[in-house]
């Protein structure tokens, strides 16, 4: 027998638990990917029952679907145009009247629907009573209830998928919102222009698209307008039924539907649902008292920062250590069977190096993303947007920013990918141009040799002032880039504080395996082709064997070597001479390699790098602490590595940004720099 | 509950911690209006001022049964109808 197939659309609001009963129907026979040319996360994944193959599409969580942000034009296009066969709406049973919203909306549509009441057990915990039958028989679909947390309900939902597509499901029914006759009257003039023009009809529900020419949907409006004039005639009669709507409400017409729908839902409220009388304060509130306090919201908002922090980057060394250790030793192993040779150098220098400088953040990233995931699953996430966008807000950031930018002090990669709790596109770019400015910690080797070398009484006000310079070059950037760049409408603050919850192990562990496959797959790559670039244009041209070339001499007639002589005019100005100008090119794929550069480029032993051997080498070079100083700094603000620009441009989703976060980021620290240096000169000679 | 608009007519961010008012009216950019009634600030509805963060920006509402957190600037965009005198 042939296999037959439903398609299914999972949609619903934020925090509805909608990830958590895809995750149940689905497992682990998941595909992460993006939607098609943005960076918003597409999930699918399939699930066998009762002889068919369903296919699971979990659409982004919205509220609405006005074509206001990315996400809901994601749902809505793909409702629309892929046609899913079934549209499941999950619902938060303890929060129906604004959860139904969107469940309107998707009944206007006149989509096959399937109304699922989840986290059922919360509602009738807090007294709210659901005749569910009634509710269906109102809104002509099905309604099932579940709870996601408990995986309690899954096989009803399946029955009733398999039920509905087979069309044997009695309570499905198209009901239209009844919007009252003045407004139905204008409906029935628009859908009788728009029955002249089949290629609408074939696409559209006529009564669907009716209401959005009322409403002024953004989206239809330009898609009807940019045809030509070729609908003057639907075109003409919307804004003729809205002025005369607008003259007998005295409103927008986009008002009073949505009053309408809202009606609506309260009508079915009214018939199916028994509220709770008044009740006291609720578990989450109480917690709250606490999580949000005035005088103990702040410490304890700052503790578990800390402790995120030292578990991402001061715990996650030992296994990133280990793999480091497990590198070296396949290196050294490959080392002995494989020829010597140009093949052998690529292969353990090249790509077991590049691959190894890859995946020992690997556990950092688990690790952020295991403590991400923990409060977006609480519903703590909301409450640090809560407490410090505040602060944020003056910076031209979101709460939501916090911590993406705290992390990046340990590591840029999962910091830029962490940016993806912003839900608007504005805010998301910039964070990300701004995080590479938080000095992370593969910067702090630089800044040891060299205070080391030239500040030894005051290493420690020395590094202080870089990491205090890249936050405040950081705030002053953040208004450049909002006042000239980002000229785009900025989304109103309007965020939900979901009750405490408690998550679910697997949706956590999902979540994280997710983070570290896609770092692995997508950065991978980028990463890879870099490390093996760059271990070429070091490696080559190879000198003539059997010289008695030193290595730095071969360092020097290496393209890489070559490079740094070339680039000497540019970085001249700053004090730096060409050794320095090599160092940083082999730091731009990652600030660690400046060392060890610096110890190949003044010959001392491998081992030496971070001891007395190099400090004195420097000491001698001819370099004056104040260059020393411009040469931190440049460190610091210049693009940190390879895998931050491959995070950026996965992450913006544009070549565009991530060659200007390169651009400006090295024109900056060239600038600043040359300040410090022209500046310093001027004041040692006053 | 105010009927026949006895009530003092306040913006939101008006009001105090544990305060509340019915919608009467909200202003504003299309957008803006539009985003707040798909959360279900709509005319007639009770909206109650939780607290406000420790920073005394945003504040935290709950309407509908939920809660919500708006920055003052945008609550200032939004009048109601609240019991009592000024």
């Amino acid at each position: 027998m042939k296999q037959k197939n439903i398609t299914v659309a999972i949609a619903g609001n934020p925090n509805s638990g909608k990830t958590t009963i895809f995750n149940n129907l689905t497992g682990s026979r998941q595909k992460v990917g993006n939607w098609s040319g943005v960076t918003v996360e597409k999930k699918q994944g399939t699930v066998h029952f009762q002889g068919y193959e369903i296919k699971v599409v979990d659409l982004p969580g919205i509220y609405s679907l006005t074509p206001y942000s990315i996400e809901e034009i994601i749902a809505r296009d793909f409702i629309i145009d892929e046609k899913p066969d079934i549209v499941i709406d999950i619902i938060d049973s303890s929060n129906l009247e604004r959860n139904l919203y969107l469940a309107v909306q998707l009944v206007e549509l006149g989509v096959k629907l399937i109304l699922v009441l989840n986290m059922i057990d919360e509602a009738t915990s807090k007294g709210v009573v659901i005749d569910q039958q009634k509710m269906g028989s109102l809104f002509g679909t099905p309604v099932v209830a579940t709870i996601g947390s408990r995986n309690i309900g899954m096989d009803k939902l399946l029955a009733e998928v398999v039920k509905v597509a087979e069309d044997k499901e009695p309570v499905s029914r198209h009901i239209h919102l009844p919007y009252g006759e003045e407004v139905e009257e204008e409906i029935r003039k628009l859908q009788a222009r728009i029955w002249e023009f089949p290629e609408l009809t074939s696409r559209y529900s006529t009564r669907w698209l009716s209401v959005k020419l009322l409403e002024n949907d953004s989206e239809i409006m330009t898609m009807l307008e940019n045809a030509d004039s070729k609908y003057a005639p639907v075109l003409r009669q919307s804004k003729r039924s809205s002025f005369h709507l607008h003259d007998i409400f005295e409103e927008e017409p986009g008002n009073f539907l949505g009053e309408r729908r809202y009606g609506f839902i309260h009508g079915l409220l009214r018939e199916a649902v028994k509220m709770p009388k008044e009740s006291g304060l609720t578990l989450s509130q109480k917690i709250d008292k606490v999580m949000t306090n005035r005088i103990l919201g702040f410490p304890l908002f700052l503790l578990l920062m800390w402790a995120m922090f030292q578990l991402t980057f001061t715990v996650g060394q030992y296994p990133a250590g280990w793999i480091d250790e497990g590198v070296m030793w396949l290196g050294k192993q490959l080392s002995q069977f494989l020829p010597s040779g140009t093949i052998k150098n690529l292969i353990t220098d090249g790509i077991i190096g590049g691959a190894g400088g890859i995946i020992v953040f690997l556990p950092n990233i688990m690790i952020l993303f295991l403590c991400i995931s923990f409060f977006e699953d609480t519903g703590y996430m909301a409450r640090t947007a809560f407490i410090m966008d505040k602060v944020m807000h003056t910076l031209g950031l979101h709460g939501k920013s916090f911590i993406p930018l705290l992390m990046g002090f340990g590591c840029n990669v999962p910091a830029i990918m962490a940016t993806r709790t912003l839900e608007n596109r504005k805010d998301r770019i910039l964070t990300i141009l701004i995080i590479p400015l938080m000095s992370c910690s593969a910067r702090l080797p630089v800044y040891i040799l060299l205070t080391g070398a030239f500040f030894p009484q005051n290493a420690g006000n020395v590094i202080f002032s870089l990491y205090l310079l890249g936050v405040v070059l950081s705030v002053i950037s953040g208004q450049i880039f909002q006042r000239i760049l980002l000229k785009l409408d900025a989304a109103p603050f309007v965020l939900e504080l979901p009750p405490y919850r408690m998550p679910t192990l697997k949706s956590t562990m999902i979540h994280m395996w997710e983070k570290g496959v896609i770092f692995l797959k997508k950065m991978g790559t980028v990463i890879l082709a870099g490390s093996m670039l760059i271990w070429f244009l070091s490696s080559f041209p190879q000198p003539v064997s059997n010289s008695h070339m030193t290595k730095a001499e071969i360092m020097e007639q290496t393209y890489i070597g070559r490079l740094g002589k070339f680039l000497s005019p540019v970085v001249k100005p700053l004090g730096f001479d060409w050794r320095g100008g090599v160092a940083l090119i082999t730091g731009f794929f990652a600030k660690e390699i400046v060392v060890s550069t610096y110890g190949v480029l003044y010959q001392v032993g491998e081992k030496e790098e971070e001891s007395e051997g190099l400090r004195s080498a420097l000491q001698h070079s001819g370099m004056s602490p104040l260059v020393a100083y411009a040469f931190m700094v440049f460190t610091l603000i210049y693009t940190p590595c390879l895998g931050t620009v491959a995070a950026i441009r996965r992450e913006t989703g544009s070549w565009g940004w991530t060659f200007f976060s390169v651009g400006y980021s090295i024109t900056l620290a060239w600038m600043m720099a040359f300040l410090i240096q022209q500046g310093g000169k001027l004041l040692g000679t006053l | 509950m105010n009927q026949g608009g006895k009530g003092v007519v306040k913006k939101l961010n008006e009001l105090k911690e544990g305060e509340k008012g019915i919608i009467k009216q909200i202003t504003g950019n299309s957008r803006f209006q539009r985003r707040l009634r798909e959360m279900g600030f709509i005319k007639g509805t009770e909206v109650l001022v939780e607290k406000f963060a420790p920073l005394t920006d945003p504040m935290e509402l709950i309407i509908m049964g939920y809660h919500l957190s708006l920055r003052k600037e945008e609550a200032g965009k939004i009048m109601l109808e609240c019991e009592g005198t000024l």
